[in-house]
């Protein structure tokens, strides 16, 4: 029987691959693809305890896609900070963005 | 429920919108009228929130709290934000077609803090906080030709990001432990046990991301120097007080100090922050660098006074954050006006200000003495409730550290006026000022001065505005 630990254990390895690949990664949309993850992991944590915990009310359920759309609005603000920077160095590499350094 | 306690908010909101649509309308020259509209209609809502700053009111259940605690928050964003337009001027210049979108985030900007300030339950502080953050990931790439500028918005969106990723992740364990999202519900519900200090670790992580507190500071000197100087402004000065007035929230009411020990955690930070800030800016030749370091700085010593969680070291967090709105933007004001006519903001840049624009220059070095702590400015008052709050509550060490800390500050701090002073530079013209700038720098000094010679009216404000955390 899978229960409310699974959900935890799930979501919780998600969200270390999420930042895993956050400080790995080299691509910007590769991060923010991993930011995605993360975001994820913590939708999984909501539904799973509205599910197990506070199935009477819908709190949960409403707080993910909370998530979900500010998510949606942030990735949209990402990609433009994607492509604007793309057209000034053809790169989107992250290594080549180094103006700014103590 | 009397829904008119919720108009600043609403008409926050309709001012965003029209500025948008007036930014249409209104194209080529008449986008200046824009920047005049937006200060207008900051200024008639900052002077709504004042009039009815001690009625009190829950909305929806506990979702949406107007308190003297939220209004006093949001007098202190509108005035930031009034603040830094004004100082902005002709700096908006660069921005070129795009004013009238600049404003508009900026009035979006100050929408989220508000609600993040007045939230009273986790979704409706992760909306303002996001509200609040992705405007200004635009605005601080907002200089699109400029590579330091993109790069510093696509560096904050990552950032800001991952850091709201952790803080939602706190929360879902929070809510898990206690099974509601109303901040004011939480308290009773939740005990003492191994994943509800996961939660809190990951919420400080969250909120110490947003405060820039070390370690979790990186991205601030980056993104403070790369972005545009009035964002750069209002990001030092509102979007901490917003992240300081949620964490206040949920820290004081959520998880209550008598019952969770959370402060000996804060207290590590704290020290961390200031120690880290203060060493670290000493050797910074960029002044909007120096002052990027310098308000990590100062983060660290406000969090000294939510660590004391009492009456004097809680009223010194929203003491010191209205104070630092004026010391701030009044350095930044003057570091703007330097950086429109000089094009750089290295010290060197700063060279005789003193014989070519002896206003300017007297500003910087007031606000910055503040900044350090120098009687009697009001960077004083502020510290002394601060520290005295952390002394009463057994802190001593903290205290101790940002007091030494406050000394070596002062070094760098007065190395800026030994430029301006003492500094010889080949240009001998005066610096031309607009009367808008000139007036938001005035009020910066006066309000530096008066608050720092007569602390009573603000502190008794403060005081008030506590009050529910006691």
């Amino acid at each position: 029987m899978i229960g409310f630990t699974h959900y935890l254990i799930l979501s919780t390895i998600l969200f270390g691959i999420g930042m895993y690949g956050v400080i790995s990664k080299r691509n910007a949309v590769a991060v923010l693809m991993s930011v995605e993850i993360m975001l994820n992991a913590v939708n999984i944590n909501f539904i799973a305890i509205n599910k197990f915990i506070r199935s009477e009310t819908g709190i949960g359920q409403l707080f993910a896609i909370f998530v979900i759309v500010v998510a949606a609005a942030e990735v949209a603000v990402g990609l433009a900070l994607i492509i604007a920077i793309y057209r000034q160095k053809k790169s989107v590499n992250l290594n080549d963005f180094n103006l700014l350094k103590w | 429920m009397n829904y008119s306690l919720l108009a600043p908010e609403m008409l926050i909101a309709l001012t965003g919108l029209l500025l948008l649509i007036s930014g249409l309308i209104l194209a080529g020259r008449g986008q200046r009228l824009v920047g005049i509209i937006s200060v207008v209609l900051l200024v008639a809502v900052l002077l709504l929130v004042v009039v009815r700053f001690s009625e009190s009111a829950v909305f929806f259940n506990g979702v949406y709290q107007v308190d003297t605690f939220a209004n006093f928050f949001k007098a202190l964003f509108l005035i930031a934000a009034v603040l830094v337009m004004l100082s902005a001027g002709k700096y908006t210049q660069r921005f070129e077609q795009k004013q009238s979108e600049f404003y508009a985030l900026m009035v979006f900007a100050t929408l989220g803090m508000m609600v993040m300030a007045a939230a009273g339950d986790l979704i409706t502080i992760y909306i303002g906080l996001e509200l609040m953050t992705v405007s200004f990931y635009i605005l601080t790439a907002y200089l699109l030709n400029d590579e330091a500028s993109s790069e510093a918005g696509l560096k904050y969106l990552i950032l800001g990001a991952i850091s709201s990723a952790i803080l939602l992740f706190g929360m879902s364990l929070l809510f898990a432990l206690s099974g509601t999202t109303v901040i004011s519900e939480i308290a009773g519900q939740v005990s003492r046990q191994p994943a509800l200090i996961a939660g809190i670790i990951l919420m400080i992580v969250g909120f110490g991301f947003k405060i820039a507190a070390v370690p979790f500071h990186m991205w601030a000197p980056d993104i403070y120097q790369g972005a545009p100087i009035p964002v750069t402004t209002y990001l030092a000065v509102g979007s901490k007080a917003a992240a300081f007035a949620a964490l206040l929230r949920i820290f004081m009411i959520a998880l209550p100090p008598g019952q969770f020990n959370w402060s000996l955690v804060l207290a590590i930070l704290a020290a961390i922050t200031i120690i880290v800030g203060n060493l670290i800016a000493l050797n910074q030749t960029n002044v909007k660098r120096m002052l990027a370091y310098s308000s990590i700085a100062q983060a660290g010593y406000i969090l000294a006074g939510l660590v004391a969680a009492n009456a004097y070291g809680l009223k010194g967090v929203l003491f010191y954050a209205m104070l630092y709105v004026f010391c701030n933007t009044g350095a930044f004001a003057v570091a703007t006006a330097v950086e429109t006519d000089t094009g750089s903001t290295d010290r060197v840049a700063f060279n005789a200000l003193g014989k070519r624009s002896p206003m300017l220059a007297a500003i910087m070095t007031v606000c910055l003495l503040s900044l350090a702590g120098i009687p009697p400015m009001a960077g004083f008052a502020g510290k002394f409730y601060l520290f005295s709050g952390a002394i009463q509550a057994g802190y001593l060490w903290l205290a101790f550290i940002g007091l030494l800390m406050s000394m070596i500050s002062v070094y760098y701090y007065l190395l800026v006026a030994k430029a301006m002073y003492i500094g010889e530079s080949d240009r001998e013209d005066i610096i031309d000022i607009k009367l808008p700038a000139r007036f938001a720098l005035w009020v910066c000094l006066l309000a530096t001065i008066l608050i720092g010679v007569y602390p009573a009216p603000l502190s008794n404000l403060a005081q008030t505005a506590i009050q529910m955390f006691l």
